[in-house]
């Protein structure tokens, strides 16, 4: 028996660490990605432009233009990241993440007709249509993967899930290419991408981010005793199915509002929490709040990137995230097969 | 150690206290496969009972449902006299500890987060780590002998700390009742042997009923007070541990032709199975 007392591997003074180094990483990001563009502000006047000060051009350009996108990629980031660590908690199931079991795939499907359907809707009715599709998706991944006895195999629920995604995914392009000039490029960025990323999309994401990320926090410890399994969970005094649901509601309203705010980014919702585990272990009081940070910072990273790299072309933040994503999915295929 | 009969003692079932856990015409069955028609079962209170009997007779479908783990199809299952459907899921777990067979935790978790947990039905929404939950994992650390592994993380346990592990979980729960299902299963011999002294400690030192599923006769005879045998979903025998195992129940359970010779230090029945009667 060899280190009879080894430390704790992950221990809260740990997860504070990587936290605060995290979060300090997303507002050093941010202040770069504010001064980048078509005229480039020093970290200086951005600086001066969030604290209200420098000259009306600078802060207009900062405040109003480039921020609403920088918003809508950190909540976008981190609900997609939140969404998959609560799927993957609830359905204990490595591949999970919401755009790999149908959930992003269908509220992109559904937002897409609602806004085709209905051009003239109030604001705040697409994120509820996206809502639907989701679950819809969702749903649709569920019974085809459903077997007798109950047991999901990882790989299936993640291949049918592949499958409707890509289906529903097409279904959305053939929308689009019907759909009317202005209308549909106007929908464009439902493929994916932070890309004009306004004050409407911000406002129209930050409900929900507001509710649903401390919401998703409040589930820390039902997702932890979830992930010992149904008898335990059961033996410990949990009611595992009302909790389930209720935890796989917020999983899924996460990633269906976040679709409206980005379209569907990607792998966001699979790296992270699996790289939040890495780093502060699979306690999710520590593990969720990391993992949106992640997200936050994986998707204004990516979107940085794509302006930052072949200016004044602009690469859609989803294509980095995946071309991060995809290799790391069959790696983790490949692992559970 | 006198060995009780609750379920015949007084004249007058009125008065006397409910035993912690009975069954009446108590139906199990996975769909509409019926692995128990009707059951009437008392579980005698303080003492250590091993349900024993051959593979699919029902043994760990019925402890499974003792701790609502297993919905049943019929009849009711009451806790201390108060029918087990009708109590919250989270009282229950204050009362009544089971350790199901084979768990599994996520990657990283260390021994202490893992027994952490067993405070669970006593914390309220948020989870405060007040002083007597601090106590309580001290406790079962120590009761296992588990304190030194507190900060590892379970993966890099053998199988049998693994399992030790698992059962402070359980004994955190601080409940009267603790529920085995084969804890023996998958550790060596030593490892087997330190479980079950730990269980009998547990039940001398602290009074809780135990009640374990398990698969070695010898085992069940020695360090339970209680057996019940069970077959094809019925309950064979139930009575003291050294007068339930016989020549006939041996033969008409398992299928087997045993000498039966007297344990030096309990004086009741150890077996040794020489022949197959079918």
């Amino acid at each position: 028996m060899t280190a009879l007392s080894a430390p704790a591997r992950f221990t809260a003074r740990r997860a504070l660490l990587v936290g605060a180094a995290l979060l300090a990483l997303c507002a050093a990001l941010a202040v770069l990605a504010l001064g980048l563009g078509a005229v480039p502000t020093p970290a200086r006047d951005v600086l001066a432009a969030l604290t209200g000060d420098g000259d009306a051009l600078t802060r207009q350009l900062v405040l109003d233009l480039r921020a609403p996108r920088i918003g809508v990629a950190l909540l976008c980031g981190a609900m997609f990241a939140a969404s998959g660590t609560i799927m993957q908690g609830v359905i204990r199931n490595p591949l999970a993440s919401p755009d790999l079991i149908g959930v992003g795939a269908g509220a992109g499907l559904a937002a897409t007709v609602f806004l085709l359907a209905w051009p003239a809707a109030p604001a705040g009715g697409l994120p509820w249509a996206a809502l639907a599709g989701a679950w819809g998706g969702f749903g649709l991944v569920l019974l085809l993967a459903r077997e007798r006895g109950g047991a999901l195999h990882p790989v299936r629920l993640a291949l049918i899930g592949v499958a409707v995604a890509s289906a529903l995914g097409a279904a959305q392009q053939l929308v689009l290419v019907r759909a009317p000039d202005g209308l549909g490029s106007a929908l464009s960025f439902l493929t994916g991408t932070v890309y004009g990323a306004d004050v409407t999309r911000l406002t129209r994401v930050l409900p929900w981010a507001l509710v649903l990320l401390p919401g998703a926090l409040l589930l820390s410890r039902t997702l932890d005793v979830l992930n010992l399994g149904e008898d335990v969970a059961t033996a410990l005094g949990t009611r595992v199915n009302p909790a389930r649901l209720l935890a796989l509601a917020v999983g899924v309203a996460l990633a269906g509002a976040a679709v409206t705010g980005a379209g569907i980014l990607g792998f966001v919702g699979l790296l992270a929490p699996h790289l939040a585990r890495l780093l502060v272990g699979a306690r999710h009081a520590r593990t969720l709040p990391v993992s949106m940070l992640l997200g936050a910072l994986l998707v204004l990273a990516a979107d940085t990137l794509g302006r930052a790299l072949l200016p004044p072309l602009e690469v859609p933040a989803g294509i980095f995230t995946t071309l991060v994503g995809a290799p790391y999915f069959l790696y983790l295929l490949r692992k559970s097969a | 150690m006198t060995p009780t009969n609750p379920e015949r003692a007084g004249p007058n079932p009125a008065t006397r206290t409910p035993e912690p856990l009975s069954t009446h015409a108590l139906k199990l069955a996975y769909g509409q496969n019926v692995i128990i028609p009707g059951l009437d079962l008392a579980v005698a209170g303080g003492q250590v009972t091993s349900i024993i009997g051959p593979n699919g007779c029902g043994k760990s479908t019925l402890l499974r449902a003792l701790a609502r783990l297993l919905p049943s199809g019929a009849g009711h299952i009451e806790l201390y006299g108060q029918a087990l459907h009708a109590l919250p899921s989270r009282e229950i777990a204050r009362r009544l500890a089971i350790l199901p067979q084979g768990p599994t935790a996520p990657e990283g978790l260390s021994v202490e987060d893992l027994v952490w947990f067993g405070r669970h039905p006593h914390q309220g929404r948020f989870p405060v780590r007040r002083a007597e939950d601090r106590e309580a994992v001290q406790w079962a650390l120590d009761q296992t002998g588990m304190r030194v592994f507190a900060a590892r993380p379970l993966e890099a346990l053998s199988g049998g700390q693994r399992q030790r592990a698992w059962i402070a979980m359980s004994l955190a729960q601080q409940t009267d009742i603790l529920l085995l299902d084969e804890p023996t299963t998958y550790l060596d011999p030593s490892h087997q042997l330190e479980v079950l002294h730990l269980a009998q400690r547990l039940n001398r030192e602290q009074g809780k009923t135990v009640v374990m599923v398990l698969h070695d006769l010898n085992q069940a005879v020695r360090y339970s007070d209680r057996l019940i045998a069970m077959s094809g979903g019925a309950v064979y025998a139930h009575g003291p541990a050294g007068d339930v195992l016989t020549h006939d129940l041996l033969r008409d359970v398992f299928g087997l032709k045993a000498h039966l010779l007297p344990d030096p230090d309990t004086g009741r029945p150890h077996v040794i199975p020489y022949a197959l009667t079918r």
